[in-house]
């Protein structure tokens, strides 16, 4: 995902068999990429399954990308469709773009799980489900009127039914744990069985549980017990007939250390080399909100970097501390999703008017109102181009992967501190919680980010008196000084009334209003910011155009449709505003445009509002991203016209 | 107000540059022309403030005033000191984000009745808990002076304003109750038009470590003129108005005939005549109590419609952790245990693998 190496194409979802060999009694096939999905219900440990089984496949060298996918609710009603949490994991030997459109091998944990999700598996598929959950009454909850395990609605499929709760308690019966306890190695044992069929290192996941639960010996020592059980479990039983290899995707990867890493990890890690980068002291002003939390979680655990973090009492009260720490010279960030932006509004005004740094990061999610918490979307574009009172522009910068919220936050962090103005960092649920391997950059790769604070008078009065004008302006990118209290002779006052050019005093003159508003406009709108580059092998006559998260699918899409011979090209804008400067260039070499979004076409609206460009809107929102066989078609179909 | 903490001024104040020297009041006053209706009483509080300040010896960069949206916000505009006008309530959560990153700071929050405890009553409330090192001036004039007249949330139930034409049904809030309820470590009162109490309140909160709440009662002279009269007319007053000292009984009235005294039956507090019988038991001012209860007990004293019985100066003043030094304790903390943070490091983590050519 990292590169943009090119690849075998992401093409159908059968994961592709390759040559196959014999290990002792049983035979190894090895494959180019697998769609795993595990499925339980909230409480039984799916996301905790997926994320050990993605930190093995990340050590393996794999390529992946991951999309947990999981009810609002911390613990919905148990065994019942809303309360299903799923992570699905797509990994490969090659370079891959997306979580994968269908999972070639599913572990549902009990029928909920088996319900909601079969209706994505394609025919053949594997199915591992856990029998000892499949009783009368937990079948009929999901509406099952006869067993599908033996009801022969699952003959297409490749069905392996293990009784999987009995086996853990079974391998568990030397511990000291009751019956409720040693159940709950279950998805342990699940995860030691995957980890044999995919030939999966263990060691890392042994040292997880170490240190996870090393106050509670007893407990550590059984998930270890249950995940070997499962390990062994699948080498024993003759059910599991074949394990499988995926090479590490080694010729996919630049040169280079790697890690895995999530979105919002990634993000937050940004932030932290920003400061550093910055040579300022980072503060973080925040109030809780699915699914930003995380960046909250992580940087209060980076105090030894300087790392200030304030969990307010509200939104507004998070961005407040924040742009009164920007006042003062730190980096300030605030972190929200859509609702907490709809309540920093006014403040995000004010700082615009203020013009102090501030780097506003939106985790977007389904809306309007509370919306869908732990689903995706990017619908919030048109609340951070527009959202507040008055003419107050503010750039928006948006990452396109999981890993690229490093550099999205240190870009957005780049031009808060040049141009002295909030600016806008747009991510979603998908990137935040999704996953893919990370090349860890060397820190003479990072960007230099140091700000100069004003130390002196910097305008001369007629009679030749030395003073300080807060906003006498810095001829070239229009930013204000950025004077901090504790330096002498620079005392001034900034506020949200306007305020006269230069001098920054109050100031209600309607040619000044005029000047200052076109200024502000004309500061954001020079902001500098890199070309979009397109990607146009076979000078197409339709341009795919996207934003944000939605990189991944479209990519694969324009793969699947290039290696069908059809030309298309595609840019991805990372810059929302200001747009690249050759963007409108770029849109009049294309007969078509064709603009692929998670929302009802809102960078659709901008582009045509702004370019004259009859830009056609593919849209979908339903908190989910794009699947890319979904995507090629409706790009098809844009194609044919 | 005899007794000042100077132990208290050492952490409040100990990590603020000192000026170079001597100051005046003239250092603090701005090139901005005052702009509030002639005869308000912020133009007392704008020159007790200037008055004052040059005491503390502080370098004047590094003092700051944040304000909120109303009058009284328009008051950093006037100090020739760091300032900030904010928006509508919101100025004791930006204040909090700067002082607790700028230890080096002394941040001062100026808002009135409606910004503090209307729009803003959120941010008060948790300023107050959390102890910042901020000292917020509440200017109270129970009315909404800059919108041209509508009741505020101190104003009294009943009063006829331009958006109670029949008399407002809001009960008004108590802001000395309020903060006391709101953990605050120190809460006083004083009135624009005594420069000497308000500048020996200004005095004590400045020195204090952690939040300090001072309510001023301000006469807005426009739309609710006279409202603190029976506190400043010196007969009226001999009944209405009891002075708070710390370590003294609590007298008031014409030579001091009249005391508090605690009801043995209920608890709460109440004014009686003093007699050579009952003298002894007047209710000496402990404005360190531990317990908040009594200096509560006082904040209700008060009758909030005549006024009659109104304590000023300081109801309480305790020292308790300071959030910003906490925070900075962390950060020390965080260092010592783990070394000073390595980017390089934190970004390998701890599962890596490695393509080579």
């Amino acid at each position: 995902m990292t590169s943009q190496v090119s690849s075998p194409a992401e093409q159908a979802d059968g994961a592709v068999a390759g040559e196959q060999r014999r290990a002792g009694t049983k035979d190894v096939r090895r494959l180019n990429r697998v769609i795993i999905r595990f499925a339980g219900d909230s409480g039984d440990g799916m996301q905790l399954t997926g994320d050990r089984f993605t930190s093995e496949t990340a050590s393996f060298g794999n390529d992946l990308s991951t999309l947990p996918n999981f009810p609002a609710e911390i613990r919905a009603p148990a065994g019942t469709l809303p309360g299903v949490s799923s992570f699905q994991l797509h990994f490969a030997d090659h370079d891959i773009l997306t979580p994968g459109d269908a999972p070639n091998v599913l572990v549902a944990m009990n029928p909920a799980a088996l319900k909601a999700n079969i209706g994505d598996l394609p025919r053949g598929a594997e199915i591992i489900v856990n029998t000892d959950e499949f009783t009368k009454r937990a079948m009929q909850k999901v509406g099952y009127d006869t067993s599908p395990l033996e009801d022969g609605s699952l003959d297409g499929y490749n069905l392996h039914p293990v009784p999987l709760t009995t086996l853990t308690v079974e391998a568990l019966k030397e511990f000291d744990l009751s019956r409720k306890e040693a159940e709950r190695s279950k998805n342990m044992f699940a995860l030691g069985l995957l980890s044999w069929m995919y030939h999966r290192p263990t060691e890392g996941t042994e040292r997880f549980l170490r240190t996870k639960f090393a106050r509670k010996p007893e407990i550590m020592k059984a998930n270890i017990a249950a995940f070997r059980a499962g390990w062994n479990f699948g080498e024993t039983t003759e059910d599991f007939a074949v394990s499988y290899e995926v090479a590490p995707a080694a010729e996919a990867f630049p040169v280079g250390t790697y890690r895995n890493i999530s979105g919002n990890l990634a993000l937050a890690y940004g932030l932290i080399a920003a400061a550093h980068q910055a040579d300022l002291p980072l503060f973080l002003g925040s109030y809780p909100i699915t699914p930003a939390s995380d960046i909250l979680h992580e940087l209060s655990r980076h105090k030894n970097f300087g790392v200030r973090t304030f969990q307010a009492e509200d939104e507004i009260a998070g961005i407040g501390a924040a742009l009164g720490a920007a006042f003062g010279g730190s980096l300030a960030v605030t972190t929200t999703s859509g609702p907490g932006v709809a309540l920093k509004s006014e403040t995000i005004g004010l700082a615009v008017a203020l013009e102090l740094p501030l780097v506003i990061v939106d985790i977007q999610r389904g809306g309007p109102s509370t919306g869908l918490p732990t689903k995706t979307e990017q619908a919030d574009l048109l609340q951070a181009m527009y959202g507040r009172n008055g003419e107050a522009p503010v750039p928006v910068v948006a990452p396109r992967t999981p890993a690229d919220c490093f550099d999205a936050a240190l870009d957005a962090a780049r031009i808060a501190l040049t141009y002295r103005t909030p600016v806008f960092l747009l991510s979603d649920g998908y990137l935040a919680n999704g996953s893919e391997p990370w090349r860890i950059p060397e820190l003479d790769e990072l960007p230099d980010l140091r700000v100069r604070f004003a130390q002196s008078p910097n305008h001369t009065l007629a009679d030749g008196t030395e003073v300080f004008w807060p906003y006498k302006r810095d001829p070239k990118t229009l930013a204000r000084p950025w004077a901090v209290p504790g330096t002498p002779g620079l005392e001034h006052r900034i506020g949200g009334i306007e305020k006269q050019d230069g001098t920054g005093n109050i100031s209600y003159d309607p040619a000044n209003h005029d000047f200052m508003v076109r200024t502000r406009q004309a500061k954001v709108d020079g902001i500098e910011v890199a070309d979009v580059e397109v990607d146009d092998p076979d000078q197409a006559r339709t341009l795919v155009l996207g934003w944000g998260s939605t990189y991944g699918p479209i990519t694969a899409a324009v793969r699947r449709l290039r290696a069908e011979g059809l030309p298309v090209a595609q840019a991805h804008l990372r810059h929302l505003n200001p747009f690249p400067k050759n963007l409108g260039a770029v849109l009049e070499r294309y007969e078509r445009v064709v603009i692929p979004e998670m929302n009802l076409g809102q960078l659709a609206t901008l582009i045509r509002a702004t370019y004259l460009v009859d830009a056609h809107s593919y849209n979908q929102v339903n908190g989910m991203p794009f699947k890319a066989e979904q995507l090629a078609t409706a790009l098809k179909e844009a194609i044919d016209g | 107000m005899a007794e000042t903490s100077t132990q208290g001024a050492v952490e409040a104040l100990s990590l603020v540059p000192k000026a170079e020297a001597r100051q005046t009041m003239k250092d603090f006053k701005s090139d901005q022309e005052v702009r509030w209706c002639p005869g308000c009483g912020d133009y007392a509080i704008l020159a007790a403030v200037q008055g004052f300040l040059p005491e503390l010896g502080l370098a004047k960069e590094n003092i700051v005033f944040v304000s909120g949206i109303g009058c009284s916000s328009r008051f950093p505009y006037y100090m020739n000191t760091y300032g900030m006008h904010s928006i509508h309530g919101r100025a004791p959560a930006i204040a909090t984000g700067l002082a607790t990153s700028r230890r080096d700071l002394s941040v001062w929050v100026v808002t009135g009745d409606g910004d503090a405890l209307s729009i803003g009553g959120n941010h008060l409330i948790h300023a107050l808990r959390r102890n910042v090192n901020l000292k917020i001036l509440l200017f109270n004039n129970r009315i909404y002076g800059l919108t041209k007249g509508q009741y505020s949330p101190t104003s009294e139930l009943g009063k006829i304003t331009k958006s109670t034409p029949m008399g407002s049904l809001d009960a008004p809030f108590n802001p000395v109750s309020l903060a006391i309820g709101a953990e605050a470590s120190f809460v006083a009162r004083t009135i624009d038009s005594d420069r000497k109490h308000l500048t020996e309140v200004l005095r004590q909160a400045a020195a204090h470590p952690g939040t300090a709440l001072v309510e001023i009662y301000q006469n807005c002279n426009i739309f609710n003129d006279g409202a603190f009269e029976v506190l400043k007319d010196k007969q009226q007053s001999q009944e209405a108005l009891i002075r708070l000292e710390h370590g003294q009984p609590i007298r008031f009235g014409a030579d001091g005939s009249r005391g508090v005294v605690r009801d043995p039956a209920t608890g709460d507090l109440q004014v009686v005549d003093v007699t050579p019988e009952n003298e002894a038991d007047i209710l000496v001012h402990d404005a360190h109590a531990a317990s908040p209860t009594t200096a509560f007990a006082l904040s209700r004293l008060a009758d909030p419609d005549t006024l009659h019985h109104t304590p000023i100066g300081v109801f309480r003043s305790v020292e308790r952790p300071v959030y910003d030094t906490l925070m900075a304790d962390q950060l020390d903390t965080a260092v010592e245990q783990r070394g000073k943070g390595d980017l390089a490091a934190l970004l390998a983590g701890g599962d890596t693998w490695t393509v080579v050519g």
